[in-house]
């Protein structure tokens, strides 16, 4: 208690009072609310040391932490709608001169409180607390449950680390926690291969684009001197010209490792993969944790790449690849079999609209798909396995006719998939309708670049309605193909499917154009408004809402069309209903192709053979020979310096005592009266020799 | 004051004592021989003490601690030889050594 007193009284003197410094109630709930990442990393430790011994498993910390992270953001946001306040505070922990002439590098723990990170706050914690409740019924008998909760609460702590910090690297520290949570969580069943493969491909394909990030990171930290975003901001503000320099490098360096963990095009090859998880994780992954994480640090570098100088030519870069992404994934979906895929093909699609949103200098709508996105695909993940739960296949050609078996799964997902096509007036709409205004407004005039993802995303629409329908239909409709008999989830999943559904309706409706626009409020505090003055967003134009509607319903329609009509073979006509793209699509345009024979076979095949190589001639030769030398050395040892040296002196000295003994003992009579005589002769002698001596 | 008469009478009976317990055979006459040197002691310490009674009194004191741990020590000393004597039906001193290798 001492220590958190010196931390937080430090803390106070160090912090960073910015804009406004909220004082009483909401002050104490600022200053403390490094909780919300200690928590659960903290809690994550509990559950492994202690958790198979708790009634639940371990599960009732997990489930605790969410929920407190939750409470905690929601009380924040609350706070925050009322009245708008922006702190940082930093605490030093180390300060290391890592190159002379460069200072020191200061490594601190800093966390944010403002518009951006408390919306992350929250919904880490709603959908995390959803997914956590659910997940306890979906894990039930698994045979590392505990263990199975410990890096789920270490999976939605590092993304509160990543969420919460106040510098570069401390982000870092959060990217890699997630990384290496999604990694065990991804390969949590790893007793089959492929589940080991998909987290192995998550893992590398993410820290390949990693190094991307630690290069912006590190330059820009270095030529500002500060690793603070407050002070990297500060210098773009300011126009420092050392940075200005650098500036398209260290843009482009962090929009790749934003593209890493938001998995962009060409990096999105590990998302799809990551199914191999568990559901629960499946579904915090793609709606809280982890996907968002580079959108999240493009929301929080905003300014950087807006103000002229500095990132803005990358913004062609990522208008760009979010535009292709969120067309070219989402006819991947169109061709998937497995519930899961499609679902994960649809993320990457919607991950390509909130990068084309940032990219297009559209901060709140960027952001806002963000939060609606989280609500409506956590439910979609949920429910589809809520299905597989029942079906215990995850092969839309094993599913149909479970409208009738599982009733509340069928009606929360249909929710889902209509607030993800953008269906009025449920999430999605609301959000995406932004997205295309703002890309339309072209706030960073990008010309034509603009244009041509606007054409993207609303084609997008079409096809992200498109292939929702055919999943409802496919799976809900028509009759049932897999085996035995579906029947509803057990109420511990059911009642987290409602719970999000009824978000996933109205969590639309805080922001929409000229009736309530607390969601730009809530962001609107933040460290460097993006823009000057309140926080920029589109009014609804109805002529691009009435487009993307339009081709949400031509979506709908042409999925009824096509898919409605029950066919015992539904997947194989899918080839013909598709006609040219089919094959590419169904290679998922032969990116993983590529990749494992233009880069995974080339280097992994000489890597292992050179690594078996100085295995076998290097690393054996050493170790043979280390071996050899100590052999020959401990027989030397042995016969010489053991047996005739150690042994010899020790048996001398034995010898030496044993007669010493049989010798003096004769003096012991056990005859008191000789003691005594002995005794007074010395007394004598002492005296004697006291007189002539002393 | 002279203390040469009580040197001598301390001298004669530390002497004596001494022969007793080198020389008895009977454990019990070679603990009434040890009593006879702290007597001696005793009558040192009282000499010396009235001669500078001016300036100290630690020699009664003293002598008065002797004579205390004495009779403790001739207390104990007896009931050991009842108990050996109960034991070995015999109190002879020479016979007593069992404490040797």
């Amino acid at each position: 208690m001492q220590a958190l007193n010196t931390v937080l009284a430090y803390a106070e003197e160090a912090a960073h009072h910015l804009e406004t410094d909220p004082g009483g109630f909401v002050g104490v709930m600022v200053d403390w609310a490094w909780l919300i990442p200690v928590v659960p990393l903290v809690l994550m430790f509990a559950i492994v040391f202690f958790g198979k011994r708790l009634p639940l498993k371990g599960w009732e910390l997990a489930e605790g932490s969410m929920a407190f992270v939750a409470i905690y953001g929601v009380a924040l946001l609350i706070a925050n709608w009322i009245e708008p306040f922006t702190v940082e505070h930093h605490v030093e922990i180390a300060r290391i001169g890592v190159l002379p002439g460069l200072g020191d590098l200061v490594i601190e723990w800093g966390w944010v409180v403002d518009g951006l990170s408390i919306m992350m706050y929250t919904v880490v914690g709603v959908v995390g607390f959803f997914v956590f409740t659910y997940a306890k019924g979906y894990m039930e008998g698994d045979v590392r449950f505990t263990f199975f909760f410990a890096s789920f609460t270490l999976f939605a702590g590092g993304m509160l680390v990543l969420v919460s910090s106040a510098n570069m690297m401390q982000l870092i520290v959060g990217w890699e926690l997630v990384g290496v949570a999604s990694y065990l969580l991804i390969g949590h069943w790893w007793e089959d291969h492929a589940n080991n493969a998909a987290a192995i491909k998550a893992f590398i394909t993410n820290k390949i684009a990693d190094v991307g990030l630690f290069v912006g990171v590190i330059i820009a930290g270095i030529t500002v001197g500060s690793f603070r975003f407050t002070d990297v901001l500060d210098a773009v503000e300011a126009g420092d010209s050392a940075l200005a320099r650098v500036g398209f490098w260290v843009g482009l360096a962090m929009f790749v490792g934003a593209m890493g963990k938001s998995a962009q095009m060409p990096f999105h090859v590990w998302l799809p993969d990551a199914m191999a998880g568990p559901t629960p994780v499946s579904s915090l992954m793609h709606a809280a944790t982890m996907v968002t994480a580079g959108v999240y640090l493009l929301g929080r570098m905003f300014p950087f790449y807006q103000a002229e100088g500095f990132g803005d030519d990358v913004k062609l870069w990522i208008i760009l690849i979010g535009g292709f992404t969120l067309f070219f994934t989402g006819l991947l979906a169109l061709v998937q079999d497995d519930i899961k895929k499609v679902l994960a093909y649809s993320t990457l699609s919607q991950l390509g609209y909130m990068t084309a949103a940032m990219g297009a200098g559209a901060y709140t709508a960027g952001l806002f798909h963000l939060f609606t996105h989280a609500f409506f695909k956590g439910l979609l993940f949920l429910a589809a396995g809520s299905v597989i739960h029942g079906v215990h296949s995850n092969n839309m050609s094993d599913m149909g006719g479970l409208r009738k078996s599982m009733p509340t799964t069928y009606w929360t997902f249909l929710i889902g998939s209509l607030a993800l096509a953008g269906v009025f007036p449920l999430a999605g709409f609301w959000s995406k309708d932004e997205i295309l205004a703002s890309v339309k407004a072209d706030a960073f005039g990008l010309g034509s670049a603009a244009d041509l993802v606007l054409v993207l995303a609303i084609l997008g629409a079409f096809v992200t309605a498109f292939y929702m329908a055919r999943t409802v239909y496919l799976t809900f409709f028509g009759e049932y193909k897999g085996e035995g008999h579906p029947h509803e989830s057990p109420r511990v999943m059911t009642y987290p499917l409602i719970g999000l559904a009824v978000l996933s309706a109205v969590a639309g409706w805080v922001l929409i154009p000229g009736v309530s626009e607390g969601f730009t409020h809530w962001l609107e505090a933040r460290l460097h408004n993006p823009l000057d003055g309140p926080l920029h967003f589109e009014s609804i134009d109805w002529a691009v809402a009435g487009i993307g509607t339009l081709m949400a319903l031509l979506g709908i329609a042409a999925g009824t069309r096509l898919w409605y009509r029950d066919a015992p073979t539904q997947l194989e006509r899918d080839r013909f209903r598709i006609p040219v793209l089919y094959p590419l699509l169904e290679h998922k345009y032969y990116f993983d192709d590529v990749y494992m024979n233009g880069i995974v076979k080339p280097t992994a095949g000489p890597i292992a053979r050179a690594t078996n190589w100085s295995n076998n001639v290097i690393i054996d030769g050493v170790v043979n020979f280390f071996g050899a030398t100590a052999r020959f050395l401990s027989r030397y040892v042995y016969g010489w310096a053991d047996q005739r040296g150690i042994d010899l002196a020790i048996n001398a000295a034995a010898a030496a005592a044993g007669e010493t003994g049989s010798v003096v003992r004769r003096v012991q009579t056990g005859k008191v009266q000789q003691y005594a005589g002995a005794l007074f002769v010395g007394a004598i002698l002492l005296v004697i020799g006291f007189l002539i001596f002393g | 004051m002279i203390v040469n008469q009580f040197l001598v009478l301390a001298a004669l009976l530390f002497s004596l004592g001494i022969y007793g317990v080198l020389v008895r055979r009977n454990a019990v006459l070679v603990l009434l021989s040890v009593e006879l040197m702290l007597t001696a002691v005793n009558i040192n310490l009282v000499a010396f003490g009235s001669m500078l009674q001016e300036s100290v009194l630690t020699g009664q004191i003293f002598a008065l601690f002797v004579i205390t741990v004495a009779a403790a020590e001739v207390g104990i000393g007896l009931a050991i030889v009842v108990l050996i004597f109960r034991n070995r039906s015999s109190s002879n001193i020479d016979e007593l050594d069992l404490m040797k290798w």
